[in-house]
């Protein structure tokens, strides 16, 4: 018996109108995702990737269409409900990191466990270890400002991981990086997707998308190509010899 | 999530903006501190008033004799004696509104000691003045109607006399003092009652058994009462029915045609203790509401921090609601901060308030009186503005749609 997917979208439109013109963001995308993928969108501007992203992300409710989502609809929840599955399904993660300013970084990663009615001393305890995790176990108590901009989406990755989703969702995680950076978050969710997370990441870089495991190209609301193939091992080059 | 987590993730976001969220409470502040001083100044007045009057005595009519009319010059009232000590009998006997009666005589005459001397208005009076008045003798005891009766020369001073003659917390009953050069006995000293509403001092006073004032200081005691006559009413209520029985008494007796003018003149304490009140009613009543609405401008100050505040943390927001915060979690957020803020500034308006009528009381001499009800209700209301002010910023945070809310810049 063949496992039911992780994601499954089944013709999925998202028509927004402003007066008299129809503008169809998503145009009957069809789509299944397994679990322990890593999967990146690929797109111009305007082509819906971003429309897409939001979607699974159980962000904004398609015009039409079903989306299930570990085995539960998704479409036709109410907003309590989308939140719940957000809380304890999804993880994000934003291209500008979304910390809370003037917050410590522990209790950043806190928050989605604060939503989840998790207990003070448990939730300690898990953001502690999701923040070791991505590898800022001396960095607990540093706030956003405190954290150079890597540090800072390292966090983010920490905050979309303690709550063990199912999925991360990462839109453009790496826009506001360098390329070194870039590497070692991309080699962080590659780590992620071995450990059995499904990744999925929107990205206009063609270099990013080479990490991932599965290549979706959507333009004007539509898959234009859905590739899989044998990713790029994230290496963090060396440190150039400083002069 | 449960609403005391909800508290602390609001405390955090408001210590988060400690200088916004200081700035947010400024119009609660002033507005809780202004109605906590003025109240407190307020009631203190109202007080005053009251405790002078009390002093006075309760329920007290006060009838003087009518005026002299020579060539067409009014003397005014008192200055022709027409109260006689009959009209007093009756007064007593025959009005049941009145409980009691005591004439007053009075005469400014110098009291001599064995070292000091003081010169004070000496009253001659009845056993009943002490209670009309409701002025006890809190040394020794008054003099008695036996006293009266026999025109004893005893005499109860009050407290100023006391200190000017024997000087400060001295015990002088049983000693002689001289009045006209007639030595007489201190049975009593008067307890302190303060200044009247006029700032007259009460306690410069003496006095003596009304038979003992006509023979001695005023040389002979004649048919009529050459002063007033001090009249308690049964209650609060009949003061002004015994002044109208009073009244038709002494023109039956005085035989006063109907239509002529009196030949005396009552006059009705309460009533202008009354007046007085009211008077500080409305002063407190004035300053209260100006305090309330500066309280309502406080309120109003608080909405638009907090709406300024919902767009400036609209990201926030929905970075909230990505994680899996709910409708519910982010009103509730945004409720307590407005609510927090609002009980924040109510206590710190309350410290501030009992400050300022402190420092107004003892920089002018004001009395003060704080009331534990105006704090509670202040506090109150100020908890009750933060909830009405902060519902409506609240309820258009949770109502954002998270993705608007993500790409918010």
């Amino acid at each position: 018996m063949p496992q039911p997917a992780l994601i499954e979208l089944q013709d999925i439109r998202k028509i927004y109108t402003s007066g008299e013109v129809e503008v169809r963001a998503l145009d009957g995308i069809s789509l299944t995702i397994e679990s322990g993928e890593f999967v990146a969108i690929m797109g111009p501007s305007g082509s819906g990737k971003s429309t897409l992203m939001n979607t699974l992300g159980c962000l904004d409710r398609p015009t039409s269409g079903k989306y299930i989502l570990a085995g539960r609809q998704v479409s036709g929840m109410d907003k309590n409900e989308l939140a719940e599955v957000r809380n304890q399904v999804l993880g994000f993660v934003f291209q500008n990191f979304n910390l809370l300013s003037r917050t410590s970084a522990l209790e950043n990663v806190e928050l989605p466990l604060v939503y989840a009615g998790v207990s003070g001393k448990e939730r300690k305890r898990r953001a502690t270890e999701a923040l070791e995790r991505v590898g800022l176990g001396k960095r607990l108590d540093h706030t956003p400002s405190q954290l150079s901009g890597g540090q800072q989406q390292r966090v983010a990755i920490a905050r979309a991981l303690v709550s063990n989703p199912k999925v991360i969702l990462a839109d453009e995680p790496t826009g506001n990086l360098d390329s070194r950076t870039s590497i070692e978050v991309m080699a962080l969710f590659q780590e992620l997707g071995r450990a059995g997370i499904t990744v999925v990441l929107v990205t206009h870089e063609p270099d990013i998308a080479e990490y991932a495991s599965r290549v979706i190209v959507v333009k004007d609301g539509k898959i234009l190509e859905d590739a899989r193939r044998e990713p790029v091992r994230a290496v963090v080059p060396p440190l150039p010899a400083t002069p | 999530m449960n609403p005391l987590q909800t508290l602390r993730v609001a405390l955090r976001a408001l210590w988060r903006n400690k200088m916004r969220s200081f700035l947010t409470t400024l119009g609660i502040i002033i507005g809780v501190g202004a109605v906590i001083a003025m109240m407190a100044i307020g009631a203190g007045a109202k007080s005053q008033v009251e405790a002078a009057f009390a002093a006075m005595g309760t329920n007290l009519l006060i009838i003087l004799p009518g005026s002299t009319s020579q060539g067409g010059v009014s003397g005014g009232f008192g200055s022709m004696p027409t109260l006689t000590w009959d009209d007093l009998t009756a007064i007593q006997t025959e009005v049941p509104t009145v409980k009691r009666a005591a004439p007053a005589m009075r005469s400014n005459q110098s009291i001599i000691g064995e070292e000091l001397n003081w010169t004070t208005s000496i009253t001659g009076t009845t056993p009943e003045y002490f209670e009309v008045r409701s002025w006890p003798v809190a040394l020794g005891a008054p003099f008695t109607q036996a006293d009266v009766d026999g025109g004893t020369k005893v005499v109860v001073l009050g407290q100023t006399v006391v200190d000017k003659v024997f000087g400060p917390n001295s015990n002088p009953v049983g000693q002689n003092v001289r009045i006209r050069n007639i030595p007489f006995q201190i049975i009593g000293v008067a307890a302190k009652k303060g200044q009247s509403a006029t700032g007259q001092d009460y306690d410069d006073a003496a006095f003596i058994p009304v038979t003992t004032f006509g023979q001695k200081i005023q040389g002979g005691l004649s048919k009529y009462i050459t002063g007033q006559v001090f009249v308690e009413a049964t209650s609060a209520d009949t003061t002004s029915r015994a002044l109208s029985d009073i009244s038709m008494l002494l023109r039956d007796r005085h035989h006063i045609a109907a239509g002529a003018d009196d030949d005396f003149s009552i006059r009705n304490l309460s009533e202008i203790a009354g007046a007085q009140q009211q008077g500080t009613d409305t002063m407190t009543t004035l300053l209260a509401s100006v305090a309330a609405v500066s309280l309502l401008v406080g309120g109003i100050g608080i909405m638009n921090i907090m709406l300024v505040s919902v767009t400036e943390r609209t990201r926030e927001i929905g970075v909230r609601m990505a994680l899996g915060a709910k409708p519910r979690n982010i009103l509730l957020q945004f409720l307590i901060e407005a609510l927090m803020l609002s009980i924040a500034g109510g206590l710190i308006g309350v410290a501030l308030g009992v400050g300022t009528a402190t420092w107004l009381a003892a920089r002018f001499k004001w009395p003060m009186l704080i009331q534990p009800n105006v704090i509670i209700v202040s506090v109150a209301f100020s908890a009750f503005v933060g909830v009405v002010f902060g519902l409506y910023p609240a309820r258009k945070a949770s109502q954002l749609d998270p993705i608007d809310a993500l790409r918010f810049e």
